[in-house]
């Protein structure tokens, strides 16, 4: 299998300021629409997807969410990264009721390459390590997030 | 031995139903059981657990009781954060060799 993925510095984010989750999701969306990876209408789509299907996951104190949509809005695979300024609040996954306070954002562009099953059970392995949370929250440099990320997915 | 029908369920079918699915097939083989996995999206979930009839539902999303047609249904997302996966296993194989 080739390999298929990199995290790429052009979509990672930090201290990112924003109003609200929608607000979240449209400025993360920009940046993969503006790097090539995705298409105009994947903006829209990840927000109406994340209205019936929310994507906030209780990962405890640094809380994560991981939007996505279908395939078709998407031109090639990459994960934007996201370090929100002051949490942000998303609904849990699997308890709509429930609000996650939501500092990390990982917005998913997938597009059914060979190894993402790889690739996502990778990423949650990233979000289960505690101590890699914290550090991508503290961590101010866009370079030193890819680095820590790329440590940890091995493709 | 029996092969146990599960179908993992989320919003998009693409995403966090596929790491489910390989977290319950990793976890239930390691507790000793058969397993084949399909996953759906929370849509297709009605018409698709009529056709493929799973013995158990893991789903990363709410999916409302009626698509289920009495199916059990397990929440899906200890495979997705980590917290609770091996008592979540356990759980689901308890189970499902209480139906052999």
């Amino acid at each position: 299998m080739g390999k298929c993925f990199e995290f790429d510095e052009k979509v990672i984010a930090v201290g990112l300021e924003v109003r609200d989750r929608e607000d979240a999701l449209r400025q993360m969306s920009q940046m993969l629409y503006k790097a090539g990876y995705v298409r105009d209408t994947y903006s829209e789509a990840i927000i109406r997807r994340e209205r019936s299907f929310p994507t906030g996951l209780p990962t405890g104190e640094n809380g994560v969410a991981i939007p996505h949509t279908d395939i078709c809005h998407v031109i090639a695979p990459m994960i934007a990264v996201g370090i929100f300024k002051t949490p942000v609040e998303f609904q849990n996954m699997g308890d709509i009721e429930e609000a996650i306070h939501v500092k990390i954002i990982f917005m998913l562009a997938m597009n059914h390459c060979d190894n993402q099953v790889k690739l996502l059970s990778e990423l949650m392995q990233i979000i289960q390590d505690q101590s890699l949370l914290n550090q991508l929250c503290i961590t101010q440099s866009v370079t030193d997030i890819s680095r820590l990320l790329k440590d940890k997915i091995h493709f | 031995m029996k092969t146990f029908r599960v179908l993992t369920i989320c919003g998009t079918g693409i995403a966090t139903s596929t790491v489910a699915a390989e977290k319950c097939k990793q976890y239930l083989t390691k507790r000793g059981l058969k397993v084949e996995v399909v996953e759906c999206k929370a849509v297709e979930a009605s018409g698709k657990i009529p056709v493929y009839s799973p013995h158990v539902v893991v789903a990363t999303t709410p999916v409302n009781d009626s698509a289920l047609h009495g199916t059990k249904k397990f929440s899906g997302l200890p495979f997705l954060t980590g917290m609770g996966m091996d008592k979540l296993a356990d759980e689901i194989a308890a189970y499902l060799q209480s139906l052999e």
